[in-house]
């Protein structure tokens, strides 16, 4: 892909280079005002529901865009990514159960979860490749959801009620939902610089040298498992926040968090905004989300136009959205 | 009364694990030859129970609605492959899940759109109907005894095709190394479209035969392809062998699990606490198992590819 667009760039390598960095940051700062201005809508007399999707948007494009750190820059395709979202859900639900409402708590909980979770499955995982890596992750996140369906004392199969969203430092401001969009809001984009950080680090230099040949990283000295692995728990750890902002979101939690098919949803959504450019995820949650929303509206069969549109995108669309724009970091 | 209750466990379990075994013998090969993750394996299963279900309506008799049933899931899996798995072999896994994870979608909406959402209803063909005495007072039905035969008669079927007929020679060639079959002049596509043809067949079959044991509702196929995916990786992807071995394998363990696992655990914890963790720890321990089955050998029981 990169040499494709490197044919559209000037000859000098000196002249290329400013005005295409500008290019690549253009896009993701349109996207971050764009939803930073979405609560003044408000003031037009729009109605919450939009506030509401708008959240769940920023909530998926969080889980999609860690996953993104696995498929787009490590070539690790996990099928179970859905099971963080779950454990950070499920975090939040449990403990509030208990009567344990601390925001904070609930946060730390959440993240060292997944952290054991990512560590204990990630090491056996990355032990294999290929689609056996694809098979062994989609176990996982299978057992976790036969876990939440076996826990009758959280409800099993009909999932928990929320008493209450969160509270950070005693008080219950996340209750109002233009707090609640600007947390999500926070975490996105705090997760972005994070993750933007962390692919133009040597960490991320080194984890894409091993998408690309890791029998030749190996010859250089690197150990892929162990960059490989790190990659997979912070993956892991940034969808179990975004599993304790669902949670908050809808103030409901079931195992269906964490099904299989969910873990296809991160991927679609993934692949359809392009894979490996951190914001193709957002635009790829926001577009998936308003068009199941809108095709929904019109008929209750719109699976039968999304279904299809995913084999196109995938036949026809390759890069996705963020590729059509020929941003591609 | 115990042993006969595992008695019957051990036969549900077998039951399941032949049922596993025709949805997965197909995958396998699938998988194997053309190197092509199918997640719309699962929906032949559903379509073959939608099948029998109409057919059967329609004609009055299971085993019309079958003998309907079968060519039908045969050239539905056919249709799927010329209109879109064709297009996907040369591409990664990545977009071979996702365009599947398409076809399933609009499969399971597609059927819910043709015939409800409302789980239907198969009757066992009336001669079949009843239960037999195995043990003292013991009864187990008849059906699930079918069900048992035919899932070892296909079994013996496909062994002897792939390992005594030069069809089957091709295949496994096939499945050890597709390039060189090709180099050496076998039409590899053909060969293909023939596996790919009869492994939609035998997941319909599989369908057609739990019909009347389960309810045939959309979505049915989901769960059951994770767990035929569990069976190939087990067993080693591409080998018949090894997914046979797995299946009843996974078949066993999974409901033995069920059925024994509080039981067991009543000796370590107190009896409420044991049925809560065994009822927990149930469900996940075939999961465990494919877990620790790759972490020693992480291509599988018996792998194809060498």
């Amino acid at each position: 892909m990169n040499n494709l667009l490197d044919l559209d760039a000037p000859a000098s390598p000196a002249l290329a280079t400013p005005p295409r960095a500008n290019r690549a940051y253009l896009l993701p700062l349109i996207v971050f005002v764009i939803f930073a201005l979405v609560p003044l809508s408000a003031l037009w007399g729009s109605q919450s529901f939009i506030l509401a999707l708008v959240t769940r948007i920023m909530i998926l494009a969080l889980a999609a865009m860690s996953l993104d750190l696995l498929i787009g820059y490590g070539a690790m395709i996990s099928f179970g990514h859905a099971a963080y979202v779950g454990l950070g859900a499920y975090s939040v639900a449990i403990l509030a159960s208990h009567g344990i409402t601390d925001g904070f708590i609930q946060l730390a909980v959440a993240l060292g979860v997944s952290l054991i979770f990512a560590l204990f499955t990630g090491a056996i995982s990355l032990r294999t490749k290929g689609v056996y890596f694809i098979m062994i992750t989609l176990a996982f996140g299978q057992m976790l959801f036969f876990l939440g369906t076996s826990l009758a004392a959280y409800g099993g199969d009909d999932g928990l009620t929320l008493a209450s969203r969160s509270m950070f430092f005693g008080s219950k401001f996340l209750k109002n939902d233009v707090a609640m969009y600007y947390v999500a809001f926070g975490v996105l984009l705090g997760a972005y610089l994070l993750l933007r950080a962390i692919v133009a680090s040597r960490f991320g230099r080194v984890l894409r040298g091993i998408r690309e040949n890791p029998v030749r990283m190996e010859a250089i000295g690197f150990a892929p498992y162990r960059y490989q692995l790190t990659a997979y728990v912070i993956a892991g750890m940034i969808a179990g926040v975004s599993g304790f902002l669902l949670a908050n979101q809808t103030e409901f939690v079931s195992p269906a968090y964490t099904a299989w098919q969910r873990s296809g949803d991160l991927i679609f959504v993934l692949v359809l905004g392009g894979l490996g450019s951190l914001h193709g995820a957002i635009i790829g949650a926001a577009v998936f989300s308003l068009l199941a929303d809108i095709l929904s509206h019109y008929t209750e069969n719109w699976a039968l136009i999304f279904g299809p549109i995913l084999i196109l995108v995938v036949l026809y669309a390759r890069g996705g959205i963020t590729g059509l724009f020929g941003s591609k970091s | 009364m115990t042993l006969t209750l595992a008695l019957v466990q051990i036969l549900n379990g077998l039951q399941f694990g032949l049922i596993l075994f025709l949805i997965a013998a197909g995958l396998t090969l699938v998988f194997g030859v053309m190197d092509f993750i199918n997640l719309a394996h699962g929906v032949q299963y559903m379509v073959g129970a939608y099948l029998v279900a109409a057919f059967t309506t329609m004609t009055g008799s299971f085993v019309a609605g079958l003998a309907l049933a079968l060519p039908a899931a045969l050239l539905f899996g056919l249709l799927l492959e010329v209109l879109i798995f064709r297009h996907l072999y040369d591409r990664d896994h990545l977009d071979q899940v996702l365009a599947t994870f398409g076809v399933i979608i609009f499969l399971n909406q597609a059927v819910k759109y043709v015939w409800g959402a409302a789980p239907l209803n198969v009757a066992i063909p009336d001669a079949l109907s009843g239960a037999i005495e195995i043990t003292d007072g013991m009864l187990y039905p008849v059906w699930r005894l079918v069900i048992i035969a035919a899932g070892l008669a296909v079994g013996l079927a496909l062994y002897l095709v792939v390992n005594k007929t030069k069809l089957g020679m091709l295949v496994r060639a096939g499945a050890s190394n597709a390039a060189m079959v090709s180099a050496l002049g076998v039409n590899i596509r053909l060969l293909f479209t023939i596996v790919f043809g009869v492994g939609a067949m035998l997941a319909g079959f599989a369908g057609a035969m739990v019909a009347p044991i389960l309810s045939v509702e959309p979505g049915m196929g989901d769960n059951v392809l994770i767990l035929a995916f569990v069976v190939i990786v087990i067993g080693g992807i591409g080998s018949i062998r090894g997914a046979f071995i797995a299946a009843l394998l996974i078949g066993l363990v999974d409901t033995l699990g069920r059925f024994f696992a509080p039981t067991l655990l009543k000796l370590l914890l107190d009896p409420s606490a044991a049925s809560q963790t065994g009822r927990a720890i149930a469900p996940m321990l075939i999961y465990i198992l494919m877990a620790a089955v790759l972490f020693f050998r992480p291509s599988g029981l018996f792998p194809s590819k060498q």
